[in-house]
């Protein structure tokens, strides 16, 4: 059952997209998170829908993938949705009791709903088409330059990596556990949740007993294959900038322009 | 013979215990051999292993590797990588989620040129027979095929010697063998020494020497005929001779007419079938 967990969620495709640079796509996804929030009006949704069912296209996505990961969030995206709904002050269209609804209130919570789908949408491209290892050798060659002021880029890394290895051998042996301490006749699936909380301490206690342990023996390999930290260390693929992504740079600034540059056309908010 | 490994006078202790891991120890490894080492838990068997490449060093004594003493620590990386380490536990010693990547790791450290690295790799896959496999994950991969794989990220360091601390006590018969044929051809084809710590006399029996240890000292030392027909000693210390020597054993005692000490199945087919 934990099994289904998949982390980082990488759609494996032969696109264009999935062989740009790491490095230049985690930059082009915070430069297009800042640019969501200086959308002006509907104009400009309109564009950002249009591109990112272009990008789908383009780095062979299915929509209906893309639009799976919004499920987690719908919660999120509902009370966003009624908050800014009911709370906004403007012209009111509608009132009962403390309750109303203004006109500027709908298209608040419009935009704010807009946001979120795009948002979400936009940032799960970087782990839709770049593999946890890539994306992590991505990060640590971003944070070389900040080593200088003290950040552990390359301990970050290798945390980061060192985790994604163990997260299946740990899931693993929790459903081996699990497993066991039924056998013993635990009742991890009864009762209310305080009880359920309370079965899964003969669970917990093994699991991180085991992962110390693993940890122990993990850095005594690792020392003995020369592990040394971050210096003079060499990589078998080493992260090149390509002319492709040159290329998609200059897209990516084309589309920004044309978006925000809706800003002018219309009524802005 | 040049030696690869000495230890002189080496004694060795753990720092929260009074009692002496390794005593007084004076073991010798001819370079491209392949010796196995037998003993008990706690007889500090797998505190030599670690001794042996700078992970733990000694109290008393020296330990030379290709001729660099282990306690010198401008040479720790250069130890290191002529002496190999194998654990028991494959899952605990493979770093990264891809195989090649994982095999990589070792040159990376080391600060092996890219092109260089892709080749040691390759190389290191198609040794241990995983080449096929080099971009599947780990937990893809049977507990023999891992073993596999964390020897060949050893190899890629281009080891003179390869310790491998009882890399088959996690194993099924089948991880069994493909991890005993992989030592064996490791140092039959390409020359390098290899030590092998284990519990299984099946396994010991197929090196060329075999040293019995027993509370941190030399019990015996010899060729598997030189060890196996010393019965009663091994028995009274509570190991174990391979199944087919047990069997010559209890055979010639009974009164046939055999050797006592037979290693394998068809010599004693041979000497029974001669002796009927």
């Amino acid at each position: 059952m934990l099994k289904d967990i998949t982390i980082g969620q990488y759609y494996p495709s032969e696109s264009v997209v999935h062989k740009l640079d790491p490095r230049l796509k985690i930059v082009l996804t915070l430069v297009y998170i800042v640019s969501i929030f200086l959308i002006q009006n509907f104009w400009g949704f309109l564009v950002l829908a249009v591109l990112t069912l272009l990008l789908c296209a383009v780095s062979k996505i299915p929509v209906s993938f893309l639009l799976k990961g919004l499920k987690p969030l719908l919660i999120l995206m509902s009370i966003t949705a009624l908050l800014n709904l009911f709370m906004t002050d403007g012209r009111i269209l509608w009132q009962w009791g403390i309750l109303k609804i203004t006109h500027e209130g709908i298209i608040m919570s419009l935009f704010m709903l807009f946001r979120i789908v795009f948002l979400v949408m936009g940032t799960s491209f970087l782990t839709y088409t770049t593999t946890p290892i890539t994306l992590t050798s991505g990060i640590e060659s971003l944070l070389k330059p900040f080593a200088k002021i003290g950040v552990p880029a390359h301990e970050i890394a290798m945390m980061m990596s060192i985790a994604l290895r163990f997260i299946p051998t740990l899931i693993e042996e929790t459903d081996k556990i699990m497993a066991a301490q039924k056998a013993r006749g635990a009742a991890l699936s009864e009762g209310n949740l305080i009880r359920r909380a309370k079965a899964l301490v003969p669970i917990l206690i093994p699991l991180f007993v085991s992962a110390f342990r693993r940890a122990d023996e993990l850095a005594v390999a690792m020392e003995s294959r020369c592990y040394h930290g971050g210096d003079d260390r060499t990589k078998l693929k080493e992260l090149k900038y390509q002319k492709k992504d040159t290329l998609a740079l200059f897209v990516f600034i084309l589309a920004i322009t044309v978006m925000l540059s809706c800003n002018l056309v219309g009524a802005s908010l | 013979m040049m030696e690869i490994i000495k230890t002189e006078n080496l004694t060795f202790g753990y720092e929260d215990s009074q009692k002496k891991v390794l005593e007084q120890f004076n073991l010798t490894i001819e370079k491209g051999s392949f010796t196995a080492l037998l003993g008990h838990n706690g007889s500090g068997k797998s505190s030599l292993a670690k001794l042996f490449n700078a992970v733990l060093l000694p109290t008393g004594g020296t330990v030379y590797v290709s001729g660099m003493d282990t306690k010198n620590e401008a040479l720790l990386l250069e130890i290191r990588k002529n002496c190999g380490l194998v654990f028991q536990n494959p899952d605990n010693q493979l770093v990264a989620s891809i195989i090649e990547d994982d095999v990589a790791f070792a040159p990376e450290n080391l600060g092996v040129p890219s092109e260089e690295i892709r080749k040691r790799v390759d190389d290191a896959l198609k040794c241990v027979g995983m080449y096929e496999y080099r971009l599947s994950s780990p937990q893809h991969l049977s507990g023999g095929q891992k073993q596999r794989v964390a020897i060949a990220g050893i190899v890629a360091m281009r080891p003179s010697v390869i310790v491998l601390d009882e890399p088959t006590a996690m194993l099924d018969p089948r991880g069994r063998k493909e991890v005993v044929e992989t030592i064996l051809r490791l140092n039959r084809e390409y020359g390098i020494t290899a030590i092998l710590i284990t519990h299984n006399m099946e396994e010991a029996a197929l090196a060329d020497r075999i040293v019995v240890m027993e509370k941190g000292k030399i019990l015996l030392d010899g060729t598997p005929e030189e060890i196996f027909s010393q019965y009663e000693i091994l028995k009274k210390t509570g190991l174990d001779v391979p199944q087919i020597t047990e069997l010559s054993y209890q055979l010639h005692q009974a009164g046939l007419n055999i050797d006592s000490c037979i290693l394998s199945v068809d010599e004693l087919v041979e000497q029974i079938t001669k002796v009927l």
